[in-house]
């Protein structure tokens, strides 16, 4: 058929040149990126813009598409260069692309000629196309064209070599030890662009380390300022360097002055809130209030810089150290509790006493929730006031499945050596008509 | 006040708090002592030698103000009988309990009474007679435990008061006074 020239109308293809063994040679520079089989070139338009090219190997170099007959009386080796390759349509997967060959369309110069490759062979379709793109993107040949223009200075234009050394004596991107070094380059250039990164980084510890010797002054300047319970300072002053301290135990650093010492600044501060704070919700809560409710009361006035259960017990057991008229007790059981320093047992015990010989109560007893009510304070507090009073012999107990109740404490007045005798004085006596009331 | 049986309850009786073994120490101290001149003045009125503590004992417990004691109050109670030599326990597990509304010298003394009163100071007797026979009717020794009467017995005889002898069978069980 035709041989040499290029075919078709408009000169799509370039003829190029193989070696005897049938592989193409490369210009300067050019390096193979892809090659596939049984690859064909066709023009979709009608009439066809160019004679089709059947069956052959198709090589992608960065410069050129090269097109290798299968059959070599057929046709000539043919190639396209990038450089003329205008536009690659993007390629969209249909069903109907499912049943068909794989397909690449692009648009090339002279002549706005679109030419189809038709992929018949098994290979990776979707990484040549990849390929296809970032040669196309790398312009590899002007590159080249500059360097050429150099070397055709120093004589022999247009020569390939076939070497490892390349004209000028730079080492030749050919082969596999091209792609090698490709690959070298490329993670040099990853290595470069992480450092970069890492600059970043170390620009901010950097930063940081301002950022702590700025936090260290303050300390410094918070250790030095005179403590708060010998000097006048106004309340702004000390607000801010509460604000000061707050923040600075919030980022966690931690308070200057040492446990051994009196105390956190900030547990002072908070301590000496805490007693005036409590003074409303004690006389509420009848003189003694629960720590788990102070908790409550007290975290709920100040809204949002809310304290931890922690801070508020840190800041009852400070009370000691200041002079303050509430105290924090803890019972037997492990309630602890605040209470007023004027509200003694005995008061408490008094009142008890009140409540229990009433005829009623004399009675049937009480519980602990009838006492809350009675007494106007809270069940958990009641009861450790009835237990407090059982303890002192004021009070016994009575246990039953209804409950557990607590009685005038009447055994003291009860008479061994006679058992049926009842004093008309004493509570005894009094008990004994309570009762008769409703007896059999 | 009710009564259990013939027996006259101390008003007391119906204070809840008596049927709570009490845990302050005073208290408990009070209760116990309470609870001790009751068991120990009921049994005597009625005649109860023994107290099975797994069993309902009319005294333990006051349907009035629905309360009774607990399994452990009884223990406690009764041991602190037996600690002051007024009962002993006839089993390891404390279970069954012996009440000595009078004590075992107290019952030896009754005897020899009994003995002098009836003239039987030389005779010979059989220990059934004594707790069933004719002269002790109507008295103390009416219906006495055996157990109790048999350890009376035994004290009086190291005393060298009287022989006790053995007959063909347990009924025949004698005693010789020498008083």
């Amino acid at each position: 058929m035709a041989s040499g020239s290029s075919i078709g109308v408009g000169g799509v293809f370039v003829n190029a040149e193989v070696t005897t063994s049938g592989r193409p040679v490369l210009r300067l520079n050019e390096v193979e990126c892809f090659l596939l089989s049984s690859v064909d070139f066709d023009s979709e338009d009608d009439p066809p813009r160019f004679t089709a090219l059947k069956s052959g190997n198709l090589i992608l170099t960065t410069h050129r598409l090269i097109w290798i007959p299968s059959q070599s009386n057929v046709a000539v080796p043919s190639s396209i260069p990038l450089a003329a390759v205008t536009h690659i349509f993007s390629h969209k997967k249909s069903i109907k692309s499912m049943f068909h060959s794989p397909r690449i369309r692009f648009q090339t110069d002279p002549g706005s000629i679109v030419v189809t490759i038709v992929f018949r062979g098994k290979g990776d379709f979707d990484g040549f196309l990849t390929k296809f793109w970032e040669c196309w993107r790398g312009r590899a040949w002007e590159e080249e064209d500059k360097s050429e223009s150099e070397t055709s200075r120093s004589g022999g234009s247009g020569t390939v070599a076939q070497g490892l050394y390349g004209n000028d004596g730079t080492v030749r991107m050919v082969g596999l030890a091209g792609i090698l070094r490709k690959e070298q380059e490329q993670w040099e250039s990853t290595d470069k662009s992480l450092q970069d990164a890492f600059q970043d980084l170390n620009a901010l510890m950097s930063k940081a380390k301002e950022m702590v010797s700025l936090a260290e002054k303050m300390r410094q300047k918070l250790l030095s300022a005179p403590s708060s319970q010998n000097s006048s300072t106004d309340d702004e002053e000390m607000g801010s360097k509460e604000e000061m301290q707050q923040w600075m135990l919030s980022v966690g650093i931690i308070s200057p002055v040492t446990k051994e010492s009196a105390g956190a600044l900030y547990h002072q501060e908070l301590s000496r809130q805490l007693a005036d704070f409590v003074r409303i919700p004690l006389e509420q809560a009848g003189g003694m209030i629960s720590l788990t409710d102070m908790y409550y009361h007290f975290n709920r006035a100040r809204g949002t810089e809310l304290i931890s259960p922690d801070d508020l017990w840190k800041a009852c057991t400070l009370w000691e150290k200041f002079d303050v008229p509430v105290m924090l007790r803890k019972f037997d059981s492990g309630v602890m509790v605040i209470q007023n320093k004027s509200h003694s047992d005995e008061e408490v015990m008094s009142r008890i006493r009140m409540l229990v010989t009433k005829t009623e109560t004399l009675r049937a007893g009480v519980t602990a929730s009838d006492a809350a009510l009675t007494l106007k304070i809270a069940p958990a507090m009641a009861k450790e006031h009835l237990l407090t009073a059982e303890t002192k012999g004021l009070l016994c107990r009575d246990m039953s499945p209804d409950g557990l109740r607590f009685y005038f404490n009447l055994f003291p007045e009860i008479d061994l050596t006679n058992l049926h005798i009842v004093k008309d004085f004493g509570t005894y006596g009094e008990w004994v008509k309570a009762t008769s009331i409703l007896s059999v | 006040m009710q009564k259990l049986a013939d027996f006259k309850l101390p008003q007391f009786f119906n204070y809840p708090p008596y049927f709570t073994l009490q845990p302050v120490r005073d208290t408990r101290e009070k209760q116990i002592q309470l609870w001790k001149e009751l068991i120990l003045d009921y049994c005597k009125s009625q005649k109860t030698f023994l107290i099975c503590v797994e069993e309902d004992f009319p005294l333990f417990s006051n349907s009035a103000i629905d309360r009774s004691l607990s399994h452990e109050a009884k223990e406690t109670f009764l041991s602190a009988i037996v600690g002051e030599g007024r009962a002993e326990w006839l089993d390891k597990g404390h279970r069954k309990c012996l009440i000595l509304w009078h004590r075992i010298q107290d019952w030896a003394d009754i005897i020899l009474q009994f003995v002098r009163d009836n003239g039987l100071e030389d005779s010979v007797m059989t220990v059934e007679e004594i707790r069933s026979g004719t002269e002790s009717l109507g008295t103390e020794l009416q219906g006495i435990d055996r157990t109790i009467l048999m350890r009376a017995l035994k004290l009086l005889e190291n005393k060298g008061k009287l022989a006790l002898f053995k007959g063909t069978s347990a009924d025949d069980e004698g005693v010789k006074f020498s008083v």
